[in-house]
């Protein structure tokens, strides 16, 4: 059997010691030059347990998928107890600190705009994310 | 051989159709009467891997990690092509928007209290820049100042275009994430589309 198109085996193949085809599903996704990248995901994931995902995904899904299990294993490799977990953890403190101040600023600008011409004012944070 | 100190396989074990032995790894973390734990957790990380994660980690640690690992594994299985990362993208953007409209909240109070800091000098000085005055000038000042504010913010805006925050502008995300704030009761995130709570618990 060939190998893939570049004539060198993908960082998959590489490091799981096996002839690159030119179907292998992780070629396109995981290029000889990162070899870190599979390493993280394998050892996190596995490497039957990432052919599974990429084969459940639509083609032109692959590559997001391929980079956010890349993060993950990432994350995880760094906080082996929260991984990418302690990260939303983080970010929803500060959205409702920031959710809280806004509420705050709001009243203040009610308080503010009621005083000075009884008119009322339409405060902020009406757009959706 | 003996089972699991309550006599009955874990989770894991019941999956894995093995013994589940008194030392096993998983069975602090797995109960018996929560299945789909582990089967979603075996799903995305594979048995092996968890078990070396939770072989590296200190005892107090792993029953957070386990946590942790069954609500990534839940989040990958709801999407697969982007998981908890769709979660971190989705509450980024949320706090971009929240420190865009902080910061014009906190400019347009800044004017108002300008104002407010204008009207106390004038009263001190005998001029009241509130009531109607004979000749209009204070009613020309107070208009003066909404046509200027009015400039910086129209009037769609200021009168009736936005609401309130209270939360529910942001609950399709950050209500349906739940709270994860010392990931001791992880939930499932995004879930404006009838998707299940997880408890690990």
């Amino acid at each position: 059997m060939s190998s893939n198109y570049t004539n060198s085996p993908c960082a998959a193949c590489k490091f799981l010691r096996r002839r690159c085809t030119s179907d292998c599903v992780f070629a396109p996704y995981f290029p000889p030059e990162e070899p870190t990248k599979f390493a993280n995901v394998h050892r996190i994931f596995g490497a039957s347990n990432v052919s599974k995902i990429l084969h459940e995904v639509a083609p032109h899904q692959r590559e997001d998928a391929v980079n956010s299990l890349a993060y993950e294993a990432e994350a995880r490799l760094k906080d082996p107890v929260y991984g990418c977990v302690g990260a939303i953890s983080v970010l929803q403190r500060q959205v409702l600190r920031l959710q809280r101040e806004l509420e705050d600023t709001n009243a203040d600008l009610m308080r503010y705009a009621s005083c000075l011409g009884g008119e009322t004012t339409s405060a902020y944070g009406g757009r959706r994310g | 051989m003996a089972s699991s100190s309550t006599n009955s396989p874990c989770a894991a074990c019941k999956f894995l159709r093995r013994k589940c032995q008194p030392e096993c790894v998983f069975a602090p973390y797995f109960p018996p009467d929560q299945p789909q734990k582990f089967a979603n957790v075996h799903k995305v990380f594979g048995a092996s891997n968890v078990t070396k994660l939770l072989n590296e980690l200190h005892p107090s640690q792993r029953e957070d990690a386990v946590n942790s690992l069954a609500y990534e594994a839940d989040m990958r299985l709801r999407d697969p092509v982007y998981g908890c990362v769709g979660v971190i993208s989705l509450l980024q953007h949320q706090l971009r928007q929240l420190q865009i409209d902080l910061s014009c909240a906190k400019s347009e109070l800044s004017k108002y209290q300008s104002l407010g800091i204008l009207a106390a000098t004038h009263q001190s000085l005998g001029i009241n820049l509130l009531a109607g005055a004979a000749d209009g000038s204070a009613t020309a000042t107070v208009r003066d100042h909404h046509y200027h504010h009015h400039q910086f913010f129209p009037r769609e805006q200021m009168f009736g275009g936005l609401d309130v925050p209270a939360g529910n502008n942001y609950d399709g995300g950050i209500l349906a994430i739940g709270q994860i704030t010392q990931f001791q009761q992880p939930r499932a995130a995004a879930g404006d589309d009838g998707r299940r709570t997880v408890d690990p618990s």
